[in-house]
């Protein structure tokens, strides 16, 4: 007897030391694990979820609120005409295999991006720039071809982080940048970890020695995880149904935060009997958006009647504008020639949320006469080839996860097959005001032609289900940029 | 004395050549099941939908963009010059570069296996260990209460899978009693104990459906044996009966016993794709989980290569096993 407990006692022992070793290092638990740490040459948020800020810096960067804020640029001049930038730079900058920054790695890292070879996923950033000269060390005069309203804005992206041109090539696999954490190891399939950066120009800036990312997919073993003290912090729980027990829990701080991922339903706006606004208009009527929010996110997101984060100041309330009304819908319906019933299908990728909501919705569709059917597909292969590439669907639904991204519905050949010259113009207008207050004014009103026109339905915004132990602080509520910046994590005794 | 050595040496020489013809005709149709299999692994890849360039740079990415990227990777090329550039690569011993990690696959790999291997070697040691001892008992007393208890044991075994009885051990063994970590797996380097702990409850997890499988096999052989002339002929010549089990029975009853072993230990290796993503274990089931997802068509393609040779090869060893048990076979081919 005597034996057994204390073998028992042995292995507990084993198990508890690391977590109370863990003062200045942090575990942090991420759902998906990234292909390759370089945000200059690939889409996916989970490479941005462990290097921005973290790893990598940019001329600016963007702060809790969303908002710009300089970084490698400690200044900045915009010429009147909006054409000519001129960034002053923070002197005494090392990258962290210690060779210094200065202009030159600007220019060599934007010179990348927008080359014919390059790779960038938002290459459009770079479009507008016309020269990039470094008459020193430390200014870097940015000319554009046209204004562009929110290029600053973007310079902030982890696709426009400043690179070498010494380590550029590697760094999907042994990142190298100016931030305040070095990458230390990256087990492929397990944890990537990282180390504090000793010669970091911001001094006494991170309290932590260091950050450990793990990448947990399934559900359940998140929540075992965190349970067990084996992560301390899942920023974004994957299982909205599982987030309700940390928020009883003491030991954790529960926090629902937004992300700038709208979920919608996209419909194929050229085919019928999509092209008929009518039709559209009638879809979002049959839909109550918050018993959906209940059904398919445990009642964690906000509704939405249009296509903009609600953590972007221009956000507009625009639920009212096309309400939950089953009769109108059924009504306009009739009008639209299809009082006897409609027959859809919607495809659908196997994300919970995706699959919750599209039963959901059919089910709430069903109540005004449309038959919607459910076709499973597979995100992301088969979702692009399919629907994004081939336009080969009725209704389909994700979450569109970029910052400030209304601009797709006036894109052309996009998936939704959506034309409105109207919102085009206002958009191609959007991108050219550099005036914030007028932009901002002009983000409302096409965030309410979109609301109108009902090219997609607007069901509700992600949010961000961050579960941490109680004792760590400085971590993000929001996330306005996809990211885990632990500049200011701290734990407190 | 003088005269048997020869006669001796010459049995053996003829049991050796009947055995290498068997292995060089095993090993003969081993490759030409890989060719095939290489075939077919890289056609179903060339229909599979989703483009590697399209994955990896999202839905904001420019079609000039994705082209470069494509170029880069060397899509653009004719799939008989990808297939024969594959291949060619594979006789070198060299996998090429995975897409999303962009590293070596052979690394990849050398890596995972130090994970998958020893949990499937792990999973077929307990599974055996249990399934032998516990199928012979329950045969050797019929209807008692032993096999009883092996018989609920089996069924609960099949109808259970593997990734739940992980999750239902995560939530027992670590969560409440917090015994084990609850996934993940430190490494070898982290010491031996610390890696053997990450890996018993998975590999606990998937012994068990199997050992299930297994005991109702050994049970239902060593039913079989018992029941055979010679051993009822043992039996009246005055042998014990745990004698006749040891001498007589067990051995014979191991046949189709090692011939369904064989073939688990397919299962295993596929098993090992849920049971690793339960238990967050960076093995090669996982890499082949997110390859897939991923569309990382170099690292697909080289995995599944790498499992279907391991079964190939399991197969192979199975065959070469039989002719060692069974004498039979022997003469007959």
């Amino acid at each position: 007897m005597s034996k057994r407990f204390l073998a028992a006692a042995l292995l507990f022992s084993v198990s508890i030391a690391p977590a109370l070793a863990a003062k200045t290092s942090l575990v942090i638990g991420m759902p998906i694990e990234p292909p390759g740490l370089d945000p200059t040459i690939a889409a996916p948020v989970a490479i941005r979820e462990v290097t921005w800020a973290n790893l990598y810096e940019g001329l600016v960067r963007i702060d809790r609120d969303g908002r710009v804020q300089p970084l490698l640029a400690k200044s900045w001049d915009i010429s009147p005409d909006g054409l000519t930038y001129t960034f002053r730079l923070q002197p005494g900058v090392k990258f962290h295999d210690g060779t210094a920054f200065d202009s030159a790695d600007v220019k060599f890292a934007f010179d990348r991006a927008r080359a014919p070879t390059s790779t960038n996923a938002q290459k459009q950033i770079f479009a507008p720039i016309d020269t990039i000269e470094t008459p020193d060390p430390l200014t870097v005069v940015i000319k554009l071809k046209e204004p562009s309203g929110n290029f600053l804005y973007y310079l902030g992206w982890g696709d426009a982080v400043v690179v070498a041109p010494e380590t550029a090539e590697n760094n999907k696999a042994n990142p190298v940048g100016t931030g305040p954490f070095k990458f230390k190891s990256w087990t492929r399939g397990d944890k990537v970890e990282l180390v504090r950066n000793a010669d970091y120009w911001q001094k006494d800036k991170t309290k932590l020695e260091s950050v450990t990312f793990r990448f947990i997919s399934d559900p359940q073993a998140q929540v075992a995880a965190l349970r067990a003290g084996d992560v301390d912090a899942f920023p974004n729980l994957g299982a909205p149904e599982l987030f309700t027990e940390f928020k009883k829990d003491a030991r954790f701080k529960a926090v629902v935060g937004n992300t700038e991922g709208e979920i919608v339903a996209g419909m194929n706006n050229a085919k019928k009997p999509f092209d008929d606004v009518r039709v559209r208009r009638a879809l979002m009527h049959a839909i109550d958006r918050m018993a959906l929010v209940e059904g398919a996110y445990s009642g964690y997101g906000q509704p939405i009647g249009g296509f903009f984060s609600p953590n972007h100041p221009a956000f507009v309330d625009l639920t009212r504008v096309v309400p939950y009304d089953p009769a109108k819908a059924k009504a306009l319906l009739a009008e639209a020639g299809y009082g006897k019933g409609l027959s859809i299908t919607i495809k659908v990728p196997q994300m919970a949320y995706a699959s919750r909501s599209a039963e959901l919705l059919s089910a709430m569709l069903a109540e005004v006469g449309v038959e919607m059917k459910i076709i499973p597909t597979e995100f992301p292969a088969k979702w692009i080839e399919e629907v994004f590439k081939a336009k080969d669907y009725d209704v389909t639904i994700v979450a569109h996860a970029e910052p400030l991204d209304i601009d797709i519905f006036a894109r052309d050949n996009y998936y939704f097959n959506y034309k409105n010259d109207k919102f085009k113009a206002l958009i191609a207008d959007i991108a050219k005001t550099t005036d914030e207050k007028m932009r901002f004014a002009k983000y409302g009103e096409a965030q309410k032609i979109l609301a109108e026109d009902v090219p997609a339905l607007f069901l509700f915004q992600l949010p961000k289900l961050g579960v941490w132990n109680a004792k760590l602080k400085g971590l993000w509520e929001n996330s306005p940029i996809p990211s885990n910046d632990v500049t200011d994590a701290s734990w407190s005794d | 004395m003088g005269r048997r050595v020869p006669r001796a040496c010459g049995y053996v020489r003829i049991i050796f050549s009947i055995m290498l013809r068997l292995i060089l005709t095993r090993l003969a149709s081993l490759i030409a099941t890989l060719i095939v299999v290489s075939l077919a692994i890289f056609l179903i890849l060339e229909v599979l939908p989703g483009d590697p360039a399209a994955i990896m740079l999202g839905t904001a990415a420019r079609e000039d963009t994705l082209a470069a990227l494509r170029q880069e990777l060397g899509l653009d090329q004719p799939a008989l010059v990808r297939y024969l550039q594959w291949i060619g690569g594979l006789l070198h011993g060299d996998l090429g570069t995975s897409i999303t990690y962009k590293m070596p696959v052979s690394t990849l790999v050398g890596e995972r296996l130090n994970v998958t291997l020893p949990l499937s070697l792990l999973a077929i040691v307990i599974s055996t260990l249990l399934a032998l001892p516990l199928g012979v008992a329950a045969a050797a007393r019929r209807d008692g209460p032993v096999d009883r208890a092996v018989l609920v044991f089996s069924q609960l075994g099949v109808a259970v899978p593997n990734f739940w009885i992980g999750l239902l051990f995560i939530l027992f063994f670590s969560t409440r009693l917090g015994w084990f970590p609850a996934g993940g797996f430190p490494g070898w380097s982290a010491g031996l104990w610390p890696a053997f702990q990450a890996l018993l409850l998975p590999a606990v997890a998937l012994a068990l459906p199997q050992a299930a499988v297994l005991t109702r096999v050994t049970r239902s052989a060593t039913l079989d044996v018992i029941g055979a002339d010679f051993v009822r002929t043992a039996r009246a010549k005055g042998v014990d009966r745990a004698a006749t089990l040891r001498r007589h029975v067990v051995p014979n009853a191991l046949i189709p016993v090692t011939t369904i072993l064989g073939l688990q230990l397919s299962f295993f290796f596929g098993g090992a794709i849920l049971v690793e993503n339960v238990f967050n274990l960076p093995g090669l089931g996982r890499l082949a989980y997110q390859a897939l997802n991923q569309r990382d068509l170099v690292v697909i393609k080289d995995i599944v290569l790498i499992f279907s040779g391991l079964v190939i090869v399991v197969n192979f060893l199975v065959d070469i096993g039989y002719a060692i048990l069974d004498p039979r076979l022997r003469s007959r081919s």
